[in-house]
């Protein structure tokens, strides 16, 4: 999932400076787990924004405000009141905000700040998994990321800086090379390391990017 | 030497490495800044002894002179130079005409490693490239032997390297490090210089792990100059830290650099029977080294 973070109030207020009338857009999916844009913190943010002597008449969660199709027919639903608004505050990840400025002319604010595509390890536990590199070799990897978990995206193995398993960058970070070689070895399967991968197309992760799926195009491939 | 003929003549690196004669090879820094007067010295000053000099590219991420034009000026002097090119801060185009380039200018030996992480040098701020990784870098090279460059197009005119890489027989833990050793082998290396050594049982050890391997080792060498600097290489370099016996003898000395120089001389002749040659660092004690082959009898 999308891993977010809500940015400091005093951030927020200041983005907000001069809008009196607010309405707060929540996001279902990701940001719920994240506790950074859920029921509660929507909640919460309306509190706030009260409390400064801002008027919210309108505050809800969509289920996930990225679906644009969905998000388009919730904002028409509710258009009297955002016609009201001075502002929208999104708490969503960027996605989610570009998709509501996308279908409103009124000033769109965000209120995380977006940091990375991961998994919930534990609660509050988030950890960064996948580096959207757009061809993915987890199956050479024992299904740990090299990309991603190799401080320079090393495709080969591990560099000379690995120390007792740890990255030369920071102490504390694990040499992802070192994790790799570990599963494959725990698995039998250390050959995949032995082989030799050419370097990866960079083409494939051009951004920003647009594709077209569905039953047509699949049969197509 | 005609320039880009692959029948020409060739260096004394390229020979001796293929002869399997003791090679001695010794690592040289461009400057910061435009001084290169006094490493040329430095460099002329060992001629006789050394074979070829590694001209190191912005080694530990610290941005200094390029390598090329190191090595074009020791070329001109009729020294020997072997380009070290890391992976850090060219991507495959800048490193494939780095190559072309290097070798118009009649450079024909390279090392080439992964490089320090941006991070961990004097330009924390600056993109990391890493487009190819050691192994990839060393493939790219004999791609472009064989008159293709990458991306498949002909070349006009076709260089010959001589290829080498580094490894640490010291590592820990080794398998890992061993695995990607016999990849860059296995991409066409012809030898390896190791991180430096300080005594004999662990490198017998990996020189056995690593006998089946078609690539010759130049042993890492560097003379210890103080106690400081046994701390520093014990933190900042080395995965495991300089044998106790040794430390102690620099920490009692009253000369540690006669010390230091002493103890890597004694090194070397316990192992020159055995290995393809030495790669030596001097960090600040290049005047020294005529003293270090002649008490390792080299
Ligand atoms: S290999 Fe690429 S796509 Fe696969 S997990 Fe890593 S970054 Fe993501
Ligand atoms: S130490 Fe490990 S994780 Fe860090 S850059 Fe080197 S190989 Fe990658």
């Amino acid at each position: 999932m999308i891993i977010s973070q809500q940015k400091l109030l005093p951030d927020i207020l200041q983005s907000l400076d001069g809008s009196d009338v607010v309405v707060i857009i929540g996001c279902g999916t990701c940001a719920t787990q994240c506790h950074a844009g859920g029921e509660e913190e929507v909640q919460d943010m309306k509190r706030e924004l009260e409390g400064v002597g801002k008027a919210v008449p309108l505050s809800f969660v969509l289920e996930s405000v990225c679906t644009t199709q969905k998000t388009k027919k919730e904002l028409t639903k509710k258009s009297t009141f955002i016609e009201e608004a001075d502002a929208i505050l999104v708490m969503s990840c960027g996605v989610g905000v570009q998709t509501v400025a996308e279908l409103t002319e009124k000033p769109v604010f965000p209120a995380l700040d977006t940091l990375f595509i991961g998994s919930l390890r534990r609660v509050g536990h988030y950890e960064e998994l996948c580096a959207l590199c757009g061809q993915c070799i987890l199956e050479y990897t024992g299904g740990i990321c090299a990309i991603n978990q190799c401080s320079k995206g090393l495709l080969n193995g591990p560099c000379g800086g690995s120390k007792q398993g740890k990255c030369e960058i920071i102490d504390d970070r694990d040499c992802g090379w070192y994790l790799i070689y570990e599963r494959l070895k725990q698995r039998g399967k250390l050959y995949l390391m032995e082989m030799i991968h050419q370097p990866q197309d960079f083409s494939k992760g051009q951004h920003p990017q647009k594709i077209t799926l569905g039953r047509e195009m699949l049969k197509k491939k | 030497m005609t320039v880009g003929d692959p029948e020409g003549p060739k260096g004394r690196f390229r020979n001796k490495l293929r002869e399997k004669d003791l090679i001695v090879t010794v690592e040289l820094s461009p400057p910061k800044g435009t001084a290169t007067e006094e490493i040329l010295l430095h460099a002329d000053l060992l001629r006789e002894k050394v074979d070829a000099f590694n001209v190191t590219d912005n080694q530990r991420a610290i941005m200094r002179m390029s390598p090329l034009a190191l090595s074009h000026l020791l070329k001109e002097r009729g020294l020997e130079p072997i380009l070290q090119l890391t992976c850090r801060d060219r991507n495959r185009l800048a490193l494939q005409s780095e190559l072309l380039s290097a070798y118009a200018l009649g450079i024909e030996n390279f090392c080439f490693m992964t490089g320090d992480h941006p991070l961990l040098g004097d330009h924390p701020t600056g993109k990391p490239v890493y487009d190819c990784d050691s192994v990839q870098l060393i493939s790219l090279a004999r791609g472009l032997e064989r008159g293709e460059d990458f991306a498949g197009r002909k070349l006009s005119g076709v260089p010959s390297f001589v290829i080498g890489a580094v490894a640490n027989p010291l590592a820990e833990p080794l398998e890992p490090q061993l695995i990607k050793l016999r990849k860059k082998v296995a991409a066409g290396i012809e030898f390896i210089q190791t991180q430096p050594i300080f005594d004999q049982e662990p490198l017998e050890k990996f020189l056995e792990m690593t006998s089946g391997l078609n690539v010759r080792f130049l042993i890492g060498i560097t003379p210890l100059k103080s106690a400081r600097m046994v701390e520093f290489m014990n933190h900042k370099i080395l995965v495991k830290p300089i044998p106790m016996a040794v430390a102690e003898r620099i920490n009692k000395a009253k000369d540690p650099v006669r010390e230091g120089i002493t103890i890597a001389a004694e090194l070397m002749a316990k192992i020159k029977s055995y290995v393809s040659g030495f790669h030596i660092m001097p960090i600040g004690l290049e005047r020294e080294l005529p003293e270090l082959f002649e008490q390792a009898g080299i």
